[in-house]
């Protein structure tokens, strides 16, 4: 009994950690040009009606990452408008979008009444059923949807790229060293556009996951819960390095999957209390590194082209 | 002349800014294989011109030819394909990065991927070729600052530029480092490639240049053949009046009682090496001791360990018998004017008011009942620019947007206008034109005669010879002889430098 929870809670962390991840790589770069995306919270909400939306309408999960492509895309290049090009306070346009996505989802789910009791059908397996009966790392790796895979290659992707790749290099550069970078022949705004766009896209595919890997369900208001600002947390915790960033995710991933699974059991400590304690990891997750991590030195600082 | 082997004209160059007009029809060339020079006093408009060659500022008017074709340059990535390097009045380096990486930063290729190998073998072959040695592999931050202009000039020859802009390379440079910055200048242009070199060290325009061009105030004095030049002719095409750097007499200062006192200090360094040993010395109220040195050899830490920025691992350092165990922030106590302006001494988002008042913000009159008093701090502005001759057309604008020696001047005022008990300066003539240079000695003179100590790092001799009292010379994080400021001469010293100490002993 408590074996099989064990290995069910496994499995679950692994499962929610996915989108966390998928979020946590675009971020990342994001902030190593110095750009806060503070709007994935939203860009994930909007991607996560997206996803559902799109999979029941066209009957394609394919399309519906697509159209979740696409919608980070624009959601992207709009964040990048204000703060880049218009250099608007980051943390500002960040919970702007967030509060429009919170509105925003709530009109177009409504309109939506045919879907709304329906589920979509969810990413099915990389691994075939048989493999899925080998004890313990049947159920926990075998049985994971194939997003769960995808995450974790993604994580190794965005490391090469960082670290290995002459674009990686810019960026690093960029958000440590602007105006080094822009007499090194670089585009300074050309690169923050393209890491912010890729962060919006990534948020955005992770909302999408986020629902169609799970529940196929998508709850009006709620469905995010604050996992953007998890991935803000978890991206500062991980040092804006992408290998520590996925095990960060992979902590708040489990600390979310046990939450729901003390809530079923019958245990005498209070639902909310369980609620609080993904959140209650992160704030002390936050202390105990913050301080060994090297932030990005122009973190959240506008770029103007002029003199420094 | 003949025409063509102009391979660098810039005519008729104006360009203003808010309040100011910092090239005012500026025409310079500079002949294939040559070195120019540019002088001129800070806020010249040096920097902004070369700024403009490289594509980070639009003329508002004028010309630029390169080889004889006429340019338009609307980016440092177009003055790169134009041929044209710069290495800036500061440092453009990103120093979380290795040297490689900020070497190959920008360069266009069609490889995705990362390849470090090619890259390190060019840049090996430049550092042997102009004997400019780098680790390719360090972290920018862990070089000192000589090796980092180096990294700076190697990444301009990389992209292998026909016309090397060198804005005040000197100014961090040891003496023995600018005579290998020199070597290398020749080699340069002995491959048919230009130079443009700005410096405010007369004696180095004089030893590296073929013609000279003087700006005063925007606008072009006179270009001069170097051959033709002295330095007495040149500062006075640069001030309008006569300057020269020389020991000025001194009263003596009755109060003598010893202010700064360190014993056995020990302290390491930011690579945790071992910066200062056993370190000892005493400064008096109503001194000026200098520290001579290559730079490297402690210099930093002991200022830093003195203002109570670095710990030190063991010893004691007192003030007027206080121990020193956190940042000094009392501004009637220590002066402090740090090596590095830009990263230490200034916040450079800051307008030059707001600077002015780092430390005295908290003071009446320019804080009442919590609030900041914006016309009071624009009045100790005024004053300030007044007084310190800061070029600045308001006490309003950014920092940033002052001319490196001006900013220097900001930092001077502030530090010392307080009268502090003691005065830290850390090469605080570094990047300041003649007439200022000979202004910042003026005020550290006034300083001692005040009877404050004042203690004077600086890495030229020649200053550190024309204004102390005591000199002691700083080799591996010791002090290897102390001499009279008055009777020290110049080959002692050089060979304390070196690290010698049988001369200083008999
Ligand atoms: N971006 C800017 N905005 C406003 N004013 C500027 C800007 N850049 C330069 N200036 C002004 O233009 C003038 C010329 O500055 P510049 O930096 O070219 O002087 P410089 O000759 O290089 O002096 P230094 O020897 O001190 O480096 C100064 O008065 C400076 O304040
Ligand atoms: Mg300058």
């Amino acid at each position: 009994m408590t074996y099989e929870i064990i290995l069910d809670w496994l499995q679950a962390s692994l499962r929610w950690s996915a989108p966390l991840i998928i979020c946590a790589m675009g971020e990342i770069f994001a902030e190593r040009s110095g750009i806060i995306n503070m709007g994935i919270e939203g860009i994930m909400l909007c991607g996560a009606l997206c996803g559902v939306a799109v999979s029941y309408y066209a009957q394609s999960q394919a399309v519906a990452l697509f159209a979740c492509v696409i919608l980070g895309l624009v959601l992207g290049l709009m964040v990048a408008f204000l703060t880049v090009s218009r250099r608007t306070n980051q943390v500002v346009t960040g919970l702007m979008i967030n509060l429009l996505a919170i509105g925003a989802t709530n009109v177009i789910f409504s309109v939506l009444t045919v879907m709304r009791h329906k589920r979509a059908t969810t990413f099915g397996a990389l691994f075939p059923e048989s493999m899925h009966r080998i004890p313990l790392v049947g159920p926990v790796l075998f049985a994971q949807p194939f997003t769960t895979w995808i995450a974790i290659f993604i994580a190794f992707i965005a490391s090469f790229v960082l670290y290995k790749t002459r674009w990686g290099l810019n960026v690093r550069a960029v958000g440590d060293n602007p105006q080094a970078t822009a007499t090194a022949g670089l585009s300074v705004i050309k690169l923050k556009y393209q890491t912010l766009i890729l962060s919006s896209i990534a948020a955005s595919v992770a909302g999408g996951i986020l629902t169609l890997a799970s529940s196929g369900y998508f709850a009006a208001g709620g469905m995010t819960g604050g996992r953007g600002f998890i991935v803000l947390a978890a991206v500062v915790v991980g040092g804006w390095d992408p290998m520590r960033t996925m095990f960060a995710c992979m902590l708040f991933g489990a600390t979310d999957a046990a939450q729901l699974r003390l809530q079923t059991t019958e245990s005498i400590i209070p639902t909310q209390f369980l609620q609080m304690l993904p959140y209650l990891i992160t704030v002390i997750a936050l202390t105990i590194m913050v301080k060994r991590s090297r932030v990005p030195k122009t973190w959240g600082a506008a770029y103007d082209g002029r003199r420094s | 002349m003949n025409e063509n082997s102009i391979l660098l004209k810039m005519q008729d160059i104006s360009k203003s800014f808010p309040g100011v007009l910092a090239n005012d029809h500026v025409t310079i060339e500079c002949e294939k294989g040559h070195v120019l020079g540019l002088l001129g006093e800070n806020g010249a408009g040096k920097t902004t011109l070369m700024n403009i060659l490289y594509g980070l500022y639009q003329p508002d008017q004028g010309k630029i030819f390169v080889d004889g074709k006429q340019v338009v340059i609307n980016s440092p990535s177009e003055a790169i394909n134009h041929g044209i390097g710069m290495v800036h009045q500061h440092f453009k380096l990103v120093d979380t990065l290795s040297v490689i990486e900020n070497v190959i930063l920008g360069i266009p290729t069609n490889k995705a991927v990362l390849d470090f190998g090619p890259a390190k073998k060019k840049l090996e072959k430049l550092c042997k070729e102009y004997e400019l040695f780098v680790d390719p592999e360090e972290i920018v931050w862990r070089l000192p600052v000589g090796k980092q202009q180096w990294v700076e000039i190697l990444k301009a020859l990389y992209r292998d530029c026909k016309v090397l802009v060198l804005d005040e390379p000197t100014a961090v440079l040891t003496p023995s480092e600018s005579d290998q910055l020199c070597r290398a200048i020749r080699k340069i242009t002995e491959q048919g490639r230009s130079v443009v070199f700005i410096s405010h060290k007369l004696r180095e325009v004089i030893e590296i240049t073929d013609k000279v061009t003087v700006i005063r105030d925007g606008k072009v004095i006179g270009t001069v053949n170097t051959k033709e030049a002295t330095q007495s002719i040149l500062a006075e095409m640069m001030v309008g009046r006569p300057v020269t750097i020389e020991r000025k007499a001194r009263p003596t200062v009755k109060e003598h009682s010893a202010v700064l006192v360190m014993k056995n200090v020990n302290a390491f360094d930011d690579r945790g090496v071992q910066a200062l040993k056993d370190f000892n010395l005493t400064v008096h109220a109503g001194e000026i001791v200098g520290v001579a040195g290559v730079d490297g050899n402690g210099q930093r830490e002991l200022s830093e360990c003195i203002t109570g920025l670095r710990k030190p691992s063991s010893g004691s350092i007192t003030i007027q018998d206080k121990q020193v165990t956190n940042v000094i922030a009392d501004p009637s106590f220590v002066g402090f004017i740090p090596e590095d302006r830009q990263k230490t001494g200034l916040v450079l988002d800051f307008t030059v008011a707001e600077n002015l008042l780092i430390k005295d913000y908290k003071e009446k009159p320019y804080v009442k009942n919590g609030f900041l008093q914006y016309s009071e701090m624009k009045k100790h502005a005024e004053h300030m620019i007044k007084k310190y001759n800061i070029k600045s057309p308001s006490g309003d604008i950014k920092v940033k947007t002052l001319s490196g020696g001006n900013q220097q001047k900001v930092v001077i005022a502030r530090e010392l206008d307080a009268q502090p008990v003691l005065d830290v300066a850390s090469h605080p003539t570094r990047g300041l034109d003649l007439g200022a240079v000979s202004n910042v000695h003026d005020i550290l003179l006034n300083e001692r005669n005040r009877g404050a100590a004042v203690l004077f790092i600086s890495a030229e001799l020649q200053e550190v010879m024309a204004l102390s009292d005591r000199i002691v010379v700083l080799y591996s994080g010791q002090i290897m002889g102390e001499l009279n400021g008055e009777t020290a001469d110049q080959f002692t010293i050089g060979q304390m430098m070196l690290g010698q100490t049988t001369e200083a002993k008999k």
